[in-house]
């Protein structure tokens, strides 16, 4: 039985990152309509300024400051592809943003790849998040227990600011609209750079939180996003809602399947992306694209 | 009557305040689509202005010419004196212009409260919430529906409401009463002629020349991308059978 809580909590870690990983896919597709290839090497920049943070001959800035730090340092990288490349993909086909991103993971993987190789650096735990407790039931790790109750905080922040907040409204109108909402004197253009650089940062941070269980490394992104872009899926392409709790829930259903089928739980997810598509294809969720 | 003299008009014609926009040899493309071949007319504070004109005439290519959201245009729009042609849409909306488009853009995604509040507030002197609700007292009743699950006529009144809000005084309304009912129509026209009581100014875009006749102090008739004639509401008898002639009715 421990076994099973195990991989419930396994499956719910893999949710939480597969959550935040998908939400910023989600709202960078609502409001550019660019599904966002570029996302797993995003996620996977955000580890390493979380390990170039602490591992430098100047300062050592820990992981609570690269919580914040990172984030907003890939949100930036993300508003300077936007600018200079995505934004000339509007009102052109997916296809074009699909490459381009595709490209652009290709290029800054391999720029690490070429400078720290394949294999992980290490990025440890904080001392405050050590440890762990015993629930009786099964022992749980602090810092795994931190990253499922984090994860779901930001996502449900998230959540709110999009769809109970004068920008959320905003940021929904312009995804339906973006002509008449500019012509109401919002200024569009500038809030697609910060909605990608929000998407983005998700990334990165989901990155920051992974970096002490996975360790940092070029291609950590490459593994996870091919499974996050079937969560996207499975949940519906520019749902905010369905993002989340198909993230967590698929981590879940992955976690179970390592328990009673382990030889289908890699493939579990795909499986059910195929399902979905047959019977729902824009998403549980999700709005025709 | 030319272009030329269609430019004057409104000296002549100017019975309210001074010139608040000025459209000069304004040319407009939908890509590769030459739509506007030299629209000029102004427009004076206070008034209500319509431009009348069969489908595809380019009343509504001229509306979003001023608002900035056509790709490409030509020519000269000054709004209070300042150059326009170049600006974005968002700056435009920023000066006090305001656009009602004709399918209203009411967004599925917002409740009514929420399409209501979406304009930002541009400039003080803007209806307050209150004043909106007693203009158009069936929102209130219905500020927690989904926006595009009101009738027509709510939604039209939603979408002339949520920019009566920002505070912008030159309102571009465009075909208001299209596809709505008579008992619409009518409160449609109260609305546009209070607002007029208030000072805004209001450049109309109508097929309907019956309804335009009860709010407007001015027309202009345009076919084929240019204006082609104009003339005050007084001279409206006179000119009906030409009227009737330039709109096919």
């Amino acid at each position: 039985m421990q076994a099973l809580y195990a991989q419930l909590l396994v499956g719910l870690i893999n949710g939480s990152f597969y959550a935040l990983l998908s939400l910023g896919l989600a709202v960078i597709f609502g409001m550019l309509n660019i599904i966002n290839f570029a996302h797993g090497a995003l996620y996977m920049m955000g580890a390493f300024v979380a390990y170039f943070l602490l591992n430098n001959d100047y300062l050592s800035i820990g992981y609570w400051p690269a919580l914040i730090i990172a984030p907003i340092v890939v949100g930036i990288f993300g508003m300077i592809l936007e600018r200079t490349m995505l934004q000339w993909l509007t009102g052109l086909d997916h296809l074009y943003g699909l490459l381009l991103t595709f490209g652009l993971a290709l290029i800054i993987q391999g720029v690490f790849q070429n400078y720290f190789g394949s294999s992980g650096l290490p990025y440890a735990i904080p001392d405050q998040l050590k440890g762990g407790m015993n629930l009786g039931f099964m022992f749980l790790p602090i810092y795994r227990g931190w990253v499922v109750v984090f994860s779901l905080v930001v996502c449900l922040a998230t959540w709110f600011l999009i769809e109970k907040t004068q920008l959320g409204a905003y940021l929904r109108a312009a995804t339906e609209n973006p002509t008449l909402v500019r012509a109401f004197g919002i200024n569009v253009p500038r809030m697609i750079t910060l909605t990608y650089g929000l998407g983005v940062g998700l990334a990165a941070l989901a990155g920051v939180l992974s970096a002490p269980i996975n360790q940092v490394r070029p291609l950590m992104g490459a593994d996870l996003i091919i499974v996050v872009f079937a969560v996207v899926v499975i949940g519906g392409m520019g749902s905010i809602m369905g993002s989340i709790i198909t993230g967590f829930a698929l981590g879940v259903i992955e976690g179970l399947t390592k328990y009673f089928y382990p030889e289908a739980s890699n493939t579990v997810v795909f499986v059910l992306m195929v399902l979905v598509l047959l019977v729902k294809p824009t998403g549980l969720t999700g709005r025709a694209a | 009557m030319p272009d030329t003299a269609i430019a004057e008009a409104p000296a002549k014609a100017a019975t309210t305040g001074g010139n608040i926009l000025q459209v000069r040899n304004l040319e407009a493309w939908y890509g590769e689509s030459h739509i506007l071949h030299g629209i000029n007319f102004d427009v004076n504070a206070g008034e209500v202005v319509t431009l009348l004109g069969r489908n595809g005439a380019g009343k509504t290519t001229t509306l979003k010419s001023i608002m900035g959201i056509i790709g490409k245009r030509a020519g000269s729009i000054r709004f209070n004196n300042e150059e326009i042609i170049r600006a974005t849409s968002d700056r435009i909306a920023r000066m006090g212009i305001a656009f009602c488009p004709e399918e209203r853009g009411i967004f599925a995604s917002l409740d009514v409260r929420e399409n209501l509040l979406l304009p930002p507030i541009v400039r003080a002197g803007g209806l307050s919430l209150d004043q909106i609700f007693e203009l158009f007292p069936n929102l209130k009743e219905r500020l927690s529906s989904q926006g595009t699950k009101l009738s027509g006529g709510e939604q039209q009144m939603l979408a002339i409401a949520r920019i009566l809000r920002t505070g912008a005084s030159f309102l571009m309304l465009d075909e208001p009463t299209e596809g709505l009912a008579p008992v619409i129509i009518q409160q449609i026209g109260h609305t546009i002629a209070r607002l007029k009581k208030e000072g805004f100014t209001i450049l109309l875009v109508e097929q309907n020349f019956r309804f335009a006749s009860t709010v407007a102090d001015r027309y202009y008739v345009v076919e084929h991308g240019k204006i082609i004639d104009g003339f005050s509401n007084a001279e409206l008898a006179a000119n009906m059978d030409k009227l009737h002639a330039y709109l096919g009715v």
